[in-house]
């Protein structure tokens, strides 16, 4: 019988591994991973993975650097993906501005000083084909951060990659498409819960027959820590969600096996160095462990919780901006010694505006550093092991317990009614806010130091930071790029199949996907498209509570 | 105390910017500073602000914006509001670099609040623009 380190060893074996010199600066040679004397305990690539998904972990391949980027009009943001590729990044993740975020056209009234400002603006295809011209899609991975109309814009981007030569089955990348997190935190919500549901539904029964290289939802816990809430709420309500879309996926008849891999995860990485490890090690281990036990899984991909790591954009100060290059190394550093996918790595100026091209550069380099110079990406789970890091990692998954009980109790032993009803009720949204608030307390009290906030605060008077400035000239080059594709695109066309989407989104057994698709091939814009969707299903109104 | 404290003040979202992270905390910290906080819930346009505003007789009125569409949106609240008569003075909170502050005072905001800001600073600066407008009208 073979212990622990030698069922590793197999393992490990059978992975190809990057070339680099795996010893020290100094010359002491690196094993790929530490462990018990006697071989036994838990290795990496074991379940239930608190110690890293893989066996080989980086030693295979380095997290990706995946740097988020999108504004002004399409044009604009492809012309800095493709610096990004240029630089060096190895992935492309694309920010949407708000009223696209919102499933609204540039020339809504509600979008007025909104389009292209935080992200890019998409009205259409043909501004999906701008997006990404000349970049091989079969080549990079694309992440797409969309959520209450992730079904439609992911509709454009099939229908642009395939009018580009690339079939869907060759399209590799991530859809946000995490929509509860969106009443809960981000609030970026359009439908109702329960129709918006539908629609992730459609797109993981989708994925799963046609995408096989298609993450169908990324289950974001960074916008419930940026909304407020302590490392284990965001811990325990992203792991929630992910419990809620496994089991709305099983109850459209999916097996679990064949959904469960594509699901991904994407946490925040705050400055509380040793918490934000515990807590990427927890949520290994709490999903495999429920995946397998509670749901059934089999399969090792189900249970191996990947994730894309954010530094904490909330941590950032407006004050001497220059030391936020130091938050984020740190924040970075905790993502990667906790065995991150991917990452991506926040600028200097974001408590101001959006990064200058300077400034994401050396938020990138910042992670290039963390790669190539520090060597701490030789040694798989670095800190598995310490007494401390130990401790704190069964804590994060003691307290994320408590959370998962409650909410499976509200749902009557049902986390997707759990979620769903907390949302209703309040509960999700009343806890990040009042974690938000205790913080607030402790900053204000000077318990908690925030340097250059509290503390420190000599050089405050320093605002001599270039920003990036985004004119209302984009905003306005964009209504005429959408007058232009109205005016040349075949309304009876759209007419009819808005009529038809419309009939399809009233029959809850029907997959929207290929109406959307077509929809989106025919140059319909998102805010027709989202109409003619919540003609029938109607709009989510929040309950404002202080 | 100052006079002041026991106003009204309505905190509101405008435009499609989600983040309510800031301006929850902001209500909490005025309503414990002893104001009557009213807010207003997201996704509100600068003539629902201000409709609100003059039905709720509000003595000033925060917004918080994150998106960046500060410089079209929060002059057209201050319209909205004049507009309909109403005096109540502008403050605004949230990402608004530094070039801008000046330019959102011109369109007439009376004070502008970046991140960061202590609780105690959040409350004299309303206190200071009630006691401004007090003074003015």
């Amino acid at each position: 019988m073979s212990n622990s380190r030698e069922i590793w060893q197999q393992a490990f074996e059978a992975s190809a591994t990057r070339e680099a010199d795996y010893s020290t600066m100094s010359g002491v040679p690196l094993e790929p991973v530490y462990g018990q004397a006697d071989g036994a305990g838990e290795y990496p690539g074991q379940f239930p993975f608190t110690r890293g998904p893989y066996a080989s972990m980086y030693r295979s391949k380095l997290w990706t650097m995946r740097m988020f980027a999108g504004f002004g009009t399409a044009d604009d943001t492809n012309w800095r993906f493709k610096e990004i590729i240029k630089s060096g990044g190895d992935g492309l993740s694309t920010a949407f501005d708000m009223p696209t975020l919102l499933g609204l056209d540039s020339d809504d009234p509600m979008s007025l000083g909104e389009v292209g400002r935080c992200g890019v603006a998409i009205d259409t295809l043909a501004d999906m084909e701008d997006l990404y011209a000349g970049i091989d899609l079969g080549a990079t991975t694309t992440s797409m951060t969309i959520n209450s109309p992730a079904a439609p814009i992911f509709a454009m981007f099939i229908a642009q990659a395939e009018k580009a030569g690339t079939t869907r089955a060759r399209l590799g990348g991530t859809l946000q498409n995490d929509i509860l997190k969106e009443y809960q935190a981000q609030k970026e919500f359009v439908f109702p819960p329960r129709q918006s549901m539908r629609l992730v539904r459609d797109t993981i029964s989708f994925t799963a027959a046609e995408m096989p290289r298609w993450h169908s939802v990324s289950i974001s816990g960074y916008h419930i820590r940026e909304a407020g809430s302590t490392a284990a709420e965001e811990l325990a309500f992203t792991l929630a969600n992910g419990f809620a879309y496994v089991e709305l996926a099983m109850k459209a008849g999916l097996p679990i096996d064949s959904f469960a891999p594509r699901l991904s995860f994407f946490f925040n990485a705050h400055i509380d160095f040793f918490e934000e490890i515990a807590k990427y090690r927890a949520a290994r281990r709490i999903w495999a462990r429920w995946l397998r036990e509670r749901y059934g899984a089999q399969l090792e991909r189900s249970l191996q919780l990947r994730f894309h790591t954010q530094t904490a954009g909330v941590s950032l100060t407006a004050q001497q901006p220059e030391v936020n290059i130091v938050r984020t190394a740190i924040e970075a550093l905790a993502g990667v010694l906790g065995g991150t996918q991917s990452l991506h790595t926040n600028s200097m100026d974001e408590a101001m505006a959006l990064p200058t091209e300077k400034s994401a550069r050396i938020a990138l380099r910042t992670q290039q550093v963390i790669a190539y110079e520090t060597n701490v990406a030789h040694v798989a789970d670095p800190l598995g092991g310490s007494y401390f890091v130990e401790a704190l990692t069964d804590e994060m998954e003691r307290q994320a317990e408590e959370l998962f009980a409650h909410l499976d109790a509200l749902g009557g032993g049902s986390l997707l009614e759990g979620c769903i009803r907390g949302i209703e009720e309040n509960w999700f949204q009343g806890r990040i806010a009042d974690s938000a608030f205790d913080l607030e307390r402790k900053i204000n009290r000077g318990d908690r130091v925030v340097v250059g906030v509290n503390r420190f605060t000599e050089g405050n008077d320093d605002s001599s930071m270039e920003l990036l400035e985004i004119t209302n000239e984009d905003e306005a080059r964009q209504l005429k790029r959408l007058d232009v594709v109205r005016h040349d695109r075949n309304q009876a066309a759209i007419d009819e199949v808005l009529a038809r989407l419309a009939a399809e989104a009233a029959d809850p057994e029907v997959n929207l996907m290929p109406c959307l698709i077509e929809a989106a091939g025919a140059y319909a814009s998102l805010g027709e498209i989202m109409g003619a969707m919540g003609s029938v299903f109607g709009r989510h109104v929040e309950v404002p509570v202080i | 105390m100052s006079a002041s404290s026991a106003s009204r003040v309505l905190i509101g979202k405008v435009g499609l910017d989600g983040h309510d992270r800031g301006v929850k905390v902001v209500a909490r910290i005025l309503r414990d500073a002893g104001f009557e906080v009213i807010y207003t819930g997201l996704f509100q346009t600068p003539a629902t602000i201000a409709a609100a505003a003059v039905d709720e007789d509000v003595d000033l009125v925060g917004l918080s914006m994150l998106s960046g569409a500060h410089m079209t949106l929060a002059p057209a609240v201050v319209a909205e509001l004049r507009a309909r008569g109403c005096n109540a003075p502008v403050v605004v909170g949230g990402i608004i670099p530094a070039q801008h502050i000046q330019r959102l005072k011109d369109a007439g905001v009376a004070a502008v609040l970046t991140p960061g800001a202590p609780a105690d600073q959040v409350v004299a600066v309303v206190r200071q623009v009630l006691d401004d407008a007090a003074a003015l009208h």
